[in-house]
Order: C-alpha cells, then sequence, then structure tokens
C-alpha cells in the first residue's frame, strides 16, 4: 500500500487501482446477482420435477441468460486487464475449482438449448442443468472463501499446494452460496411467474431464507475469529461504529424479505434477497480492502501499468453504460409473467 | 513446472481452443447470413425467407452456445494455465480482451435473446436491427481476439522492462504487422465456411427434393459466396504468407519444408521432413524450378531463409506446419474449384439440375471447419518455441501446477468435451434434417408445452 504521506493523491497510478478495483467489485456483483438467480433456478429443479414447471423456469430467463454469465467474462477477464499479478496467482491458486467451475458451466450453459432441440427425451439436460448449476454455484463458493482464507505467495507467485482452498471454510462457503442462489432463483419466479409455481417458489423462499442469514453470520463470526486482521478492522474503535449499521441493515432487509414473502408481495422479495446480496458483499469488501489477494497484495501491487489501466477504463467508462443500458432495455422487454404454454408470444 | 506438465498444459490449450473456433467459425458467417435474410425478407416479403431465418436461427442458437460456454473457459485457461504468460504481457493483452467483452460479448450476448425470441414480441424492424447487432457484435469479437493474437506473433508498440512489456503505442500494439491480414483472413474464411453449410443444405434438400424453394436460395447465396470468396482467400493468404516472410521467417521455412536458405527453393508438393537430417524424405516437387521462392519472395530466383539457418532450438515443429498448411491450401483449392464449377453451371441455369455437382456438393459442409483447424495450427504451431515472439518462450509461460492437477483436468476436458459437443453437433444434424418447414415452421405459441424454444421441437436424439 503506498504511504498516504509521501504518495501523489493525483497520480493515476494512485488512484486507477481503487477506480479498477470497483469497476471489478461492480461486475462481480453484477454477475452474482444476475446469475445467481439463473443458477438459482437450476439448484430448485430437483424440487420442481413437473415438466411444466421446468418449461416456464427456464422460459423465464432465456432470453437473459447469456448476457447474465458475460459478467463473469468481464469478472474474470476484468482481473486480467486491470490487475494481471492477482490473476496471475488466483487462477493457479484455485485452479481445480475454477475449472470445475467452468465445465459445469458448460453442462448448465448448453443445457439451455439443447433441452429443447432434445424433447421429449429431455431428461438428462434437465439433469445437466440442475447439477451444473448446483456444482458451479458451490464451486463458487470455495474460490471466495479460498480467496477470503489467504493464499500463499512468493516472490510475486503463488506458491501453495494444489488442495490448499480444501479447508472447512471454503466448503462451507459452497453450501452457502448454493441456498443463496436458491433464495435468489426462488424470489425470481416469485416476481416472473404465477399459480402454484409462484407459491411452490414462495415456500422454498421462505426455506432458503434461514439458512442464507444464518449462513452470512456464521461467516461473519468465523472470519474475524480466524483472522485478526479481520477482527481489528471491526471491531476496534472507532471502526464498529461506524461499520455497525451493516450487519444492522442486514437483519432489517432479512425481515422485510421474510414479511414480503408472507404477505405474498410481487417484487419486494427479490429486491430485498437482491439487497442481502449486496450487503454481504459489501462486508466482505470491508473486511479485505484493500487486499485484492488477501492476505498481502493489495490492489497497488497488483495493479497493471498506469497506462494500461487508463487505456481500459476509457472503454469502461465509455461501454458500460451503453451495457448497462441495453440490458435494461431487453429486461424491460420481456418484462411480465410468464405463464404455462404461452411464454413470450 | 515440469516438462510433462507443461506439454499437457500446451495440449489442453490446443485442445479447447480448437473445440471454440468451430463454433465461432460457423456463428460469425451465420449470424451475418441471418441478418441478410431477415433484411430481404422485410424488403421483399417473400415469405420463404422467413421460413429460412427461422430456421437458421435454430441451429444459430444451438452453436452460439456452445461457442460461449467454450469461450469462457478460453479466457479463464489464460490465467489458470498460463500465469507467467499474463504477468508478462498482461499489460498489453489485458486491454485487448477487456474491449472485447466491452464492445463485442455483451452485445452480441444481449441482443441474442431479442433475436431469438423477440418474433412476437417486438417490431420487425426491432428484431432485424437485433439480428445486425449480433452479427456486429461477432464481426467486433473477432476483431478484438485477433489483434490480441496477431500481437502475439508480430509484437510492436511497446517496450520490455524488467522482463515485463509494457504498452507505449496503442494503435501500434492493435494495428500490429500481421493483424490486418489476419483478420482478412479469418473473417473471409469464416463466411466461407458457413457459405459451403448453406450451399451443402442447400444441395442436400435438392437431392432429397425437399424444400425446394428454400433450398434454391440457399444455394444461389451460398454459392455466390463460395465463388467470390474462395478466390478471394488465395489472394489474401499470399499477402498473409510474404508479411509471415517478413517477420517469422522460421515459420516460413517450416512451411514450405525449406532447409537450405542459400538457394532458391521449389514448391515441395509432398514430403516427410526429416529434422534429425535436416531434410526432405520422399520429396515430391513440383515441375517449375524456384516455385517456392516465386511464391515467398514473387521472384524465380529469390532466396528465403531455410530450417538450417536457424539453430535447433528457435525453429518450430518442422511435420505438423508443413502437413498442416498443404491441408489448408489444398482445401481452399477445393473450394475454388467448387464455386468455379457452380457458377459455370448456374450461368448455364443447370445448376439446380445438375445431380452429378450436387451429390458430392452436398457433404462439403466440414471443409472449411478443416481448413480453419488447420490454418490455426499452422500459426500456433509455426510460432513455436514462441508464445509471444520474441518475448516469451511457450516453456517459461504455464503456471506453476502440479502435473496430476493438469492431467486430471485435461481428462476431464477431453471427456466432457467430446459427449457435449458431439451431441450438439448431433442435434444440429437433427434439425437439418427436419429442415426449415413443418411444425417448426409454425408460429411457437401453436405448440403449447415448448413455447420459448430458440431451437424448436426437433427430432428424436438416437435413444
Ligand atoms: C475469429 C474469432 C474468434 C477467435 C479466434 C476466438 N473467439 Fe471466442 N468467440 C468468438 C470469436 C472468436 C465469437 C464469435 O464472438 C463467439 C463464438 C460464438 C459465440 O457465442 O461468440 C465467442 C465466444 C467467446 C466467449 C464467450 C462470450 C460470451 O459470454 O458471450 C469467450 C469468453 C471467448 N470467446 C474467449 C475467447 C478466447 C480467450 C480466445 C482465444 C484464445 C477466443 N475466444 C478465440
Ligand atoms: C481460435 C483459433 C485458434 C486455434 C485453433 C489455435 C490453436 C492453437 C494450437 C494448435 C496451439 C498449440 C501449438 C503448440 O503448442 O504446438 C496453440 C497455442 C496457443 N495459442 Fe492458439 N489458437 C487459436 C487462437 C488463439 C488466440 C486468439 C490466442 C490468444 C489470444 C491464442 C493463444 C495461444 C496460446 C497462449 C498458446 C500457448 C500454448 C501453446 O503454445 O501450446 N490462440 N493454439
Ligand atoms: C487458398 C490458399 C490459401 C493460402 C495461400 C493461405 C495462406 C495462409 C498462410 C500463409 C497462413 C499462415 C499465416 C501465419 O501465421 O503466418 C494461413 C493461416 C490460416 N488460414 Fe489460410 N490460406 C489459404 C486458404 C485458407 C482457407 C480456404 C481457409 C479456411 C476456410 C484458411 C484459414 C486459415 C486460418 C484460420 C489461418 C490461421 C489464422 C491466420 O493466421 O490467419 N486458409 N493461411
Amino acid at each position: 500500500m503506498p504511504d498516504l504521506a509521501t504518495v501523489d493523491m493525483y497520480a493515476p497510478a494512485f488512484w486507477l487501482p481503487p477506480l479498477w478495483a470497483f469497476v471489478l467489485g461492480a461486475a462481480v456483483t453484477l454477475y452474482v446477482v444476475l446469475d445467481g438467480f439463473t443458477l438459482g433456478l437450476g439448484i430448485l429443479f430437483p424440487l420442481s420435477p413437473e415438466e411444466e414447471r421446468r418449461d416456464v423456469m427456464m422460459n423465464s430467463v432465456a432470453p437473459f441468460w447469456d448476457g447474465n454469465g458475460t459478467w463473469l467474462v468481464l469478472g474474470g477477464g476484468g482481473l486480467f486487464v486491470a490487475f494481471p499479478k492477482a490473476y496471475a496467482i488466483i487462477m493457479p491458486a484455485l485452479y481445480l475449482p475454477i475449472i470445475t467451475m467452468l465445465l459445469a458451466l458448460v453442462f448448465r450453459g448448453v443445457a439451455f438449448e439443447f433441452r429443447w432441440v432434445a424433447k421429449p427425451h429431455h431428461r438428462k439436460w434437465d439433469f445437466a442443468f440442475a447439477w451444473g448449476s448446483i456444482v458451479a454455484t458451490f464451486m463458487q463458493g470455495v474460490i471466495l472463501g479460498g480467496l477470503l482464507q489467504g493464499v500463499a505467495i512468493k516472490g510475486g507467485a503463488f506458491s501453495g499446494g494444489p488442495l490448499d482452498w480444501l479447508t472447512p471454510f471454503p466448503i462451507a462457503v459452497g453450501i452457502i452460496l448454493v441456498f443463496g442462489y436458491a433464495l435468489l432463483g426462488a424470489t425470481w419466479l416469485v416476481m416472473k411467474t404465477e399459480g402454484e409455481i409462484a407459491e411452490a417458489a414462495r415456500y422454498q423462499a421462505l426455506a432458503a431464507l434461514p439458512v442464507v442469514i444464518g449462513g452470512m453470520a456464521l461467516v461473519s463470526l468465523w472470519t474475524p475469529y480466524a483472522l485478526p486482521r479481520i477482527a481489528e478492522r471491526w471491531f476496534t474503535w472507532p471502526n464498529i461504529a461506524y461499520l455497525a449499521p451493516v450487519p444492522v441493515l442486514t437483519a432489517l432487509v432479512a425481515l422485510v424479505c421474510w414479511r414480503s414473502l408472507q404477505s405474498r408481495r410481487d417484487t419486494l422479495p427479490f429486491v430485498s434477497a437482491i439487497s442481502l446480496f449486496l450487503l454481504g458483499l459489501t462486508g466482505l469488501v470491508i473486511s479485505n480492502a484493500p487486499y485484492l489477494v488477501p492476505p498481502s497484495m493489495t490492489v497497488w501491487d497488483a495493479a497493471a501499468d498506469a497506462n494500461s489501466q487508463m487505456f481500459s477504463i476509457i472503454g469502461v467508462a465509455i461501454m458500460l453504460p451503453v451495457v448497462l443500458g441495453y440490458t435494461a432495455f431487453v429486461y424491460w422487454t420481456f418484462r411480465g409473467k410468464v405463464r404455462i404454454g404461452e411464454g413470450y408470444h | 513446472m515440469d516438462v510433462d506438465a507443461l506439454l499437457l498444459a500446451r495440449i489442453q490449450f490446443a485442445f479447447t481452443v480448437a473445440f471454440h473456433i468451430i463454433f465461432p467459425s460457423f456463428t460469425i458467417g451465420l449470424a451475418a447470413f441471418i441478418a441478410t435474410l431477415l433484411v430481404r425478407w422485410r424488403m421483399t416479403g417473400e415469405e420463404h425467407l422467413h421460413r429460412l431465418a427461422r430456421f437458421w436461427t435454430k441451429i444459430f442458437a444451438v452453436s452460439f452456445a456452445m461457442g460461449v460456454v467454450s469461450g469462457i473457459v478460453l479466457s479463464y485457461q489464460i490465467g489458470t494455465n498460463w500465469s507467467r504468460f499474463s504477468e508478462v504481457v498482461g499489460n498489453v493483452m489485458g486491454p485487448l480482451l477487456g474491449y472485447e467483452v466491452l464492445t463485442a460479448f455483451f452485445l452480441e450476448a444481449t441482443f441474442l435473446g431479442i433475436m431469438l425470441f423477440g418474433w412476437n414480441r417486438v417490431t420487425p424492424a426491432l428484431h432485424v436491427t437485433a439480428a445486425v447487432l449480433v452479427a456486429i457484435g461477432t464481426s467486433l469479437s473477432a476483431f478484438w481476439i485477433l489483434a490480441a493474437n496477431s500481437w502475439m506473433h508480430t509484437p510492436q508498440g511497446h517496450e520490455m522492462r524488467g522482463g515485463i512489456a509494457y504498452a507505449v503505442d496503442w494503435w501500434a500494439i492493435i494495428f500490429n504487422p500481421s493483424f490486418p491480414y489476419r483478420f482478412a483472413h479469418m473473417f473471409t474464411a469464416a463466411y466461407l465456411t458457413t457459405s459451403l453449410v448453406v450451399l451443402a443444405v442447400g444441395a442436400r434438400y435438392l437431392m432429397q427434393r425437399r424444400y425446394l424453394e428454400e433450398a434454391r436460395t440457399m444455394v444461389r447465396m451460398g454459392l455466390g459466396m463460395v465463388a467470390v470468396l474462395a478466390p478471394l482467400q488465395l489472394v489474401i493468404g499470399d499477402l498473409h504468407g510474404l508479411n509471415t516472410a517478413k517477420y517469422q521467417p522460421a515459420k516460413i521455412a517450416a512451411m514450405e519444408a525449406h532447409w537450405d536458405g542459400s538457394k532458391p527453393a521449389d514448391l515441395v508438393l509432398f514430403a516427410i521432413p526429416n529434422e534429425k537430417t535436416g531434410r526432405n524424405d520422399y520429396e515430391i516437387k513440383a515441375p517449375i524450378p524456384g516455385l517456392a521462392s516465386y511464391v515467398i519472395t514473387h521472384d524465380f530466383n529469390g532466396k528465403f531463409k531455410g530450417l538450417n539457418d536457424f539453430s535447433p532450438e528457435d525453429r518450430p515443429p518442422v511435420k505438423p506446419v508443413f502437413f498442416a498448411f498443404r491441408t489448408m491450401v489444398g482445401i481452399g483449392m477445393l473450394m475454388i474449384g467448387i464455386g468455379l464449377v457452380g457458377a459455370v453451371l448456374w450461368m448455364r441455369g443447370q445448376v439446380f439440375a445438375a445431380r452429378w455437382y450436387l451429390r458430392p456438393v452436398q457433404h462439403c459442409w466440414p471443409l472449411g471447419f478443416i481448413a480453419i483447424l488447420a490454418g490455426w495450427w499452422v500459426t500456433e504451431t509455426g510460432r513455436q518455441p514462441w508464445i509471444a515472439h520474441g518475448i516469451l518462450r511457450t516453456a517459461d509461460a504455464a503456471s506453476p501446477l502440479a502435473f496430476w492437477v493438469v492431467a486430471t483436468s485435461l481428462a476431464l476436458f477431453v471427456a466432457v468435451y467430446t459427449v457435449v459437443f458431439s451431441i450438439g453437433i448431433y442435434y444440429i444434424n437433427a434439425l437439418i434434417e427436419k429442415g426449415p418447414g413443418g411444425k417448426a415452421a409454425a408460429t411457437p405459441s401453436a405448440l403449447p408445452s415448448r413455447p420459448l424454444s430458440a431451437a424448436g421441437s426437433a427430432m428424436q436424439p438416437g435413444e
């Protein structure tokens, strides 16, 4: 980390890395929310065996899934663009979970198209969709957990073993994330469908919510317990006063989600489930900033040359609003409830 | 990383990228073909153009999905398997790939939703626009990835400090010396490949006497493109080779199996290059002396470097480059032939009835794919031992991974890709066999249990 007393605050080499970290964080957040509910539908597939119901579930995201998944490419690609040194450490360190996630996403992705072509012999692609989603989600949790618990670095390269990530904490995060995405998927269905399908999704969401809250509490206690640097960040004065709103807000939002599901609201459960995720990610950023690869590599250590970061941030500044604009347009085009046998026609 | 793990990592990259390129080669051209059909349909109102567009859109949806999932794998592999590469050239390569995501991937992935599912949801004008935007997206994607790849072949616009490449001039980096040729050559290759598939499908229907109106349109559009693009590809390829001779002479020497640079070179038609003795076994030469010199230098007595002018550790593997190059050029000549004969028949008004011509042509759909794979084989293997020419050797680019880790992932990739993508190609063939008519062409709302199928309910898979 640059010494704040001596550094030139206006030099691009100082302000570009945090700016890029923000962009990357935004991309990852959008990915988690957008592909989160898409993967969530796959996670709910085993609980929804009827063909008609599965048709509606898939139809509710069919026009969006590819765009949603592209945020993953921006997240991974963005890391390469802005922080190649971190990319070169994280990717080999988490090699097996990443490769497994990618292969699971292969099954999940092709199932979107193959399932319709294969009808009426589509069972195997239902299976591929469900297990592709579950495994991909679990691995994303493992990747997050593995990163949080820290990566061994020596001489600027990964120096640990191929199974360093295989400890209880990443596994727990993986399981929690499966419930988290299931919650997003279920509340999405509450919003996008009606009748029996929405009703079933409501109960699924009510079942997933306590697990998600419990999981968030677990991570919030576990990380400061295991990692002193995080305990110090949260539990020293005056930090604790500034940061207290985060857990308080989380509890409130969870309550809103619960009540809105019980009172049969359409949109509020989805919005509050997303808010839960945003708060969770905020907590992670608070715990770990300015580290990109905990516990030792900061955003400045990992940054690409300022000239490269500048060239690509210009593209972000121009293109990201455009991308968000037409993404919103496509969601708007396919707004409204999806009905059995009706789809978008 | 030990040597064997390095070899596995190379095999894994070659395997996954080779599977990936099959789909872009098809979707780049097909997006443009569908957009053209839709525009023509809007202008003329001819219903069969609409049926054709819907038909090819289903096939497009299936191949696009396979292109996307295999592409995501690649973008991550640069980090997982080539982490030293990421570090050394990340400053230059990163932004190019970043621009690809921002300008191309989002565009194609987002408007794909409207292109596939917007038939009755948006106005026809907007639907056509979405199809055009998808086509533009795929082309932009090719632009950026080929800029990145070409920079690895002919790097410029950067400076090296402490073993790391730093960008100096972005314009020079993007428009590096081999980029215009590679972009033109690959883009033409993608259009050629798609045109051949369209032509072959049209020929298949004509032979089967089905969907005659659609089949004639496909033969006309496919054949027209092949007749023009195949000769053009020869010219572009020739210019590409001249450029390579200037910047990567070892690659050209391997392509021509040319060992002794002190004499003008004859064109080798066939040989088994022998890297131990430094000469060719079983050589068959073209009867015109100095023909290779003519092709490379445009002078029968011209000289260009031979393999013996490079020390063995700076030479690419000769055999794969030599044979892959002959495969590509051979197929290129075959395509010129198909285009030429077809054009003559067409001018005489006989092409739809010439069964002797249509019979083989209906089976020529794989030619483009094979030529593209062969071409990439030449380019990438011919660049060895460098991963970024003159900057970083492939052997120094790999991630610090254990042998069993890479072996596991490679085995998984081979298993999963072989199963998933073979089934996908089987489905595409089944969609083609079913054809543009019938149930699939009816309004989708008439199919109650499968209303949103992009690919339509097509057939019974082989069960
Ligand atoms: C000449 C064109 C070309 C070449 C050489 C490559 N690709 Fe590709 N790629 C495309 C042309 C393309 C495309 C046409 O844009 C695709 C194919 C089908 C598709 O869906 O988009 C695509 C998809 C695609 C995707 C998914 C995008 C999405 O989510 O929509 C990724 C991440 C990559 N590619 C990455 C790569 C990498 C890392 C490559 C090199 C090592 C590569 N591609 C070679
Ligand atoms: C899409 C078409 C492509 C095909 C079919 C292809 C094919 C191949 C093949 C066969 C190899 C192995 C060469 C060898 O080791 O002997 C290779 C290596 C490699 N290619 Fe490509 N390539 C393609 C495009 C690209 C692009 C666009 C990039 C980068 C932007 C790229 C980056 C690499 C890298 C990093 C290697 C190193 C691994 C190695 O040398 O084996 N390739 N490619
Ligand atoms: C007809 C005569 C042809 C000639 C003389 C020719 C020439 C070449 C040359 C010299 C290269 C190597 C460039 C380098 O890396 O230095 C190349 C690469 C390639 N060729 Fe061809 N080619 C021909 C036909 C074709 C055809 C018909 C296709 C596909 C339909 C094709 C697809 C490719 C591809 C995909 C590459 C790799 C990418 C690139 O470097 O452009 N070529 N070609």
